[in-house]
């Protein structure tokens, strides 16, 4: 059992890391589900986590702006935001279904993993609508970059390299985020019985269209089965979705005149609010995958140019694996039984086809001999380490997170 | 005035022989030396600081532009990037010793992908060369600087430059998938991609807004968006600030998010009528352009729902555009404005600062009383909606006392962006200008921060020096394992 600290201000968090700076004891940084198994392991004799530092500090709905301390919770920010009818821009996803773990996510996790949802080809990535945070860096010093403005290019924006930094730099223990009007109504085109070719092609043509598609998204069947929103159409071999949201008035005209522009890749059927939006839910927490996954299964979460999709698909079901494409085809979710030889197989197909990869779940017996992230290249783990020493010199926080000895 | 740094003697000693170097590595056309020559690049939009530099280069190549630098940081010489010099905060002011890297003949696009929405360019392709190049399919490049004309991407990405329409598109940061840089050591790097959100940590964030601190940027690959049916513009003339900016508030509140949401006080209406002839309300205190996307019935739909909540406001006058002249219309005045004020002052000091919404009205207010305190003009054109204020003061820089108020006025404006929660800057970036401000928003640990990360690129400060931070303290050094 590893000891466990859960400082309830900014200070105590700062002395804590200050102490364990001067012990030279490295420390696991968590939010709230710190059990889950992800990326790399980390070595470390005590954790420090974030819970204790929650609750929304400001809501200023007609500035478009909310902060919290970073282990709040993100049901409770969404819960905030809903009352003044406002949601967060990305949409990240609630991954603890697909994880295996019980409680819900921190804000500060989801920044720091810069996790983002559907709406990201529309709307920008977790890290985007990141306006400024206070953070405490491994020397225990709080620092803040940005602020409480919607613009802000003043001094160097250390908000993006911490955002998505996986806590290796610095702690957040605020954050304030842009936040935005959520729409109205919302509307799905869907097109069955599409190959993947054909199914990027159309989402393509949907994202290329004026209609402003704020989601785009392809199911292969064994992963649109279960959909009650689908339920009636003829999805072999999968099914091609693009998502509107906007006002009602809008929504209706702007989904039937997306089908009819669409026409060439098939018939299409337009799903309404009410089958829409629990859709785009699932297909957000990746539902689809989780379904029947096993212990010893990994996940990997691959980003590529969109026209690569198809690609991936490919070779996840090479790999005998089961997937699903999101951000019109650029985002590629596969689960298959872990092992290295699959491992190798799926992120060389990834780094083949100009992309990136994460490998977001496998199980503990294969995690430390795994690369979780891209290997970087000699240059850039250059920079990559003096980047940490910049703000981690004694090497503490969560050291071996995102790279081996890093 | 601001203070240069003291300029290397034993480079300024060497300059023969550092001329005859840059002439080998970029060809003896790639080189500007002459006097004459050098005065083209003597200040940027800022125009109230000029200092020549030893020396201009105009490379055509990354591979050039790694050896320059490889070069300059051997022989412990200064470098300025520079892309079309319009920076409006001294960004691309030279130094007396450096060597000012112009990226101006790196112009060329490298690819266009509509499939996956994107574009990729060499860093001196212009602002509205990219939209140019892509519009006939339908597509547009969103961040819209009002000096799109000239800028190019390469500055974009220094300075995170954003425009009218951002508030619905976002600024250059959420717009950049993927750069080619080099850096000091002439290492050449590209980071990201044609892909969304590149691994590891976020190279293009740091360097997206590091105003030429980190390393030079050769190559962009942006994302390019289809455009929307049509827009429309609407304008609506108050009888204070302070109605015009709760109406701001109730638009915002409501959940429309306009693509553009452009604010103009008493004296700017005054000055851009009189330079537009756009038919702007004379009698107004405040006015708002407020545009709409979407289908001719969705523009209707948006603009009644508009045109009842400034209802609320007891408004001088509304006008909704019907066709696109009569939006154009609209505009006019709007984007001519830096003229307009150009020909009522015989220079302007533009102020960059942004503010919580909700501080609009009172910050308006004080800004009034200081430009009767100061006894100078100023006039107040901004993005509403984000709160990014460009107070316009008007000033005579042949008269130092003049010139010497409209800094420290200036300087007021922005310390009370400070004050009330804002920043010091919105889009135009700390450059020379604000660099000594920087005290006022950071605390000496969150400088320091800052102070590292610009260490970790560029050890020795060579990279465009005496910007965005404080003269004086010393490098950090870092020990990386
Ligand atoms: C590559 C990747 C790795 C992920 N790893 C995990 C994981 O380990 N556990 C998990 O439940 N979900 C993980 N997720 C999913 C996602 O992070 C979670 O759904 C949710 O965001 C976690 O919130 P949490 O509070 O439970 O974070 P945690 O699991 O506690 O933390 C997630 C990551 O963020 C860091 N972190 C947390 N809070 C802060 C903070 N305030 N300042 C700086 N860093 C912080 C942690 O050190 C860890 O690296 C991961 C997702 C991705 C894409
Ligand atoms: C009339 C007018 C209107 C303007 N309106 C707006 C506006 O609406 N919004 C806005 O955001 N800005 C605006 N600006 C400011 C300015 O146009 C922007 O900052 C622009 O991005 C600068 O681009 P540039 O090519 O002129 O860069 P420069 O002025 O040449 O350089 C700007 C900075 O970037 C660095 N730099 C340039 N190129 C590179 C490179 N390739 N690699 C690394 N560093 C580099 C320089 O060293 C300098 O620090 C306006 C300026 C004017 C004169």
């Amino acid at each position: 059992m590893m000891a466990a600290e859960a400082p309830s201000d900014e200070a105590g968090l700062a002395a804590q890391i200050a102490a364990a700076r001067d012990a030279r004891e490295p420390l696991l940084i968590a939010g709230n589900a710190s059990k889950a198994p992800m990326l790399r392991p980390v070595q470390a004799a005590r954790t420090l986590s974030t819970r204790n530092l929650a609750g929304i500090t400001l809501h200023s709905p007609a500035e478009l702006v909310l902060s919290a301390r970073a282990g709040t919770t993100l049901p409770e920010i969404e819960e905030a935001l809903a009352a003044h009818g406002q949601h967060l821009i990305a949409e990240p996803p609630d991954l603890h279904v697909l994880l295996g773990t019980e409680s819900a996510a921190t804000l500060g996790g989801t920044v720091a993993a810069n996790l983002s949802g559907p709406r990201r080809i529309a709307g920008g990535a977790m890290r985007d609508h990141v306006l400024g945070m206070r953070a405490v860096n491994g020397e225990g010093t709080a620092i803040r970059s940005g602020g409480r403005v919607l613009k802000n290019v003043t001094g160097l924006d250390l908000c993006k390299l911490i955002a998505g930094s996986f806590g290796t730099l610095a702690v957040m223990t605020e954050i304030t985020l842009k936040v935005l009007p959520a729409p109205e109504r919302t509307g799905t085109v869907a097109i069955a019985g599409l190959d993947t070719a054909a199914g990027v092609a159309a989402l393509a043509a949907a994202l290329g269209s004026p209609y402003a598609v704020s989601a785009a998204a392809y199911l292969p069947d064994g992963a649109a089965e279960a959909l009650p929103a689908l339920a009636g159409l003829a999805i072999h071999p999968g099914v091609a979705l693009a998502r509107i949201e906007e006002f009602a008035p809008s929504v209706a005209y702007r989904t039937e005149r997306l089908a009819a522009a669409l026409g060439r890749f098939g018939a299409a059927r337009v799903i309404e609010d009410a089958g829409s939006r629990p859709l785009w839910r699932t297909i957000r927490d990746a539902l689809p995958l989780a379904a029947g996954l096993a212990e010893s299964d990994a996940v990997w979460r691959i980003s590529v140019p969109p026209s690569q999709g198809p690609r991936l698909a490919a070779a996840a079901a090479a790999a005998g694996g089961r997937w699903f494409l999101d951000w019109g085809g650029g985002l590629v979710w596969i689960s298959a039984p872990a092992d290295e030889a699959r491992h190798r197989s799926i992120t060389e197909a990834a780094s083949a086809a100009g992309g990136v990869w994460t490998l977001l779940r496998a199980p503990a017996s294969l995690r430390p001999g795994l690369s979780a992230l891209p290997p970087l290249s000699p240059t850039l783990e250059r920079l990559t380490r003096r980047v940490k020493a910049a703000f981690d010199p004694a090497g503490i926080l969560n050291p071996g997170r995102m790279y081996a000895g890093i | 005035m601001i203070a240069l740094p003291e300029p290397k003697a034993a480079v300024v000693a060497r300059r023969e022989a550092i001329l005859a170097d840059l002439a080998r590595l970029v060809g003896p056309d790639g080189l500007v030396s002459e006097p004459h020559c050098l005065r083209a690049y003597e200040t940027d939009g800022l125009a109230v600081y000029r200092q020549p530099p030893l020396a201009v280069v105009l490379p055509s190549t990354t591979e050039e532009v790694a050896a320059l630098l490889r070069y300059c940081k051997a022989e412990g010489i200064r470098v300025v990037p520079r892309g079309a010099g319009t920076s409006l905060s001294g960004g691309a002011l030279p130094l007396a010793d450096a060597v000012v890297i112009g990226l101006m003949r790196m112009n060329r696009f490298l690819a266009i992908d509509y499939a996956d929405r994107v574009a990729s360019m060499q860093a001196g392709v212009t602002n509205l060369g990219i939209t140019g190049a892509v519009s006939a399919q339908g597509f547009f490049y969103a961040p819209d600087p009002s000096s799109q004309l000239a800028c190019m991407i390469g500055g974009n990405i220094a300075m995170n430059s954003g425009g009218a329409h951002c508030l619905k598109y976002g600024v250059t940061a959420n717009n950049v998938l993927g750069l080619t840089i080099v850096t000091i050591e002439g290492e050449i790097i590209r980071l990201g991609g044609t892909h969304l959100d590149a691994a590891g940590y976020d190279w293009l964030g740091i360097l997206t807004g590091s105003e030429g601190q980190l390393a030079i940027v050769t190559e962009v690959t942006v994302r390019i968006l289809r455009s929307a049916e049509g827009s429309r513009a609407m304008l609506a003339a108050f009888r204070s600030n302070e109605v015009a900016g709760a109406c701001v508030a109730a638009i915002i509140g409501s959940g429309i998010i306009p693509v553009a949401l452009e604010f103009m006080d008493r004296p700017a209406i005054h000055a851009c009528e009189a330079f537009a002839h756009a038919g702007y309300p004379l009698d107004a205190e405040a006015m708002l352009i407020i545009e709409v996307e979407g289908s001719p019935a969705e523009q209707e739909d948006l603009m009644s729902r508009l045109g009842e909540i400034v209802g609320r406001f007891d408004p001088l006058g509304l006008k909704i555009a019907t066709t696109a002249e009569e939006s154009a219309a609209i505009w006019k005045g709007r984007k001519g404005a830096f003229g307009a004020i150009g020909r009522i002052s015989p220079d302007y000091l533009c102020m960059d600062g942004v503010i919580p919404t909700s501080q609009l009205s009172p910050v308006l207010h004080r800004i009034g009383e200081m430009s009767r305190t100061f006894g100078l003009g100023v006039a107040n054109i901004f993005h509403a909606g984000d709160g990014n204020l460009h107070p316009l003061i008007l000033f005579d820089a042949n008269d130092p006392e003049s010139m010497e108020k409209a800094e420290k006025f200036g300087a007021e404006i922005l310390k009370l962006c400070v004050a009330v929660g804002g920043c010091l800057t919105g889009e135009h970036g700390v450059g020379v200008e604000k660099r000594e401000l920087m005290g006022v928003q950071f605390s000496a640990a969150d400088l320091e921060q800052q102070r590292r990360v610009k260490s970790v690129f560029d050890p020795d400060w060579l990279l465009n020096p005496s910007k965005v931070f404080p003269l004086g303290a010393t490098p950090p050094v870092i020990h990386a394992a």
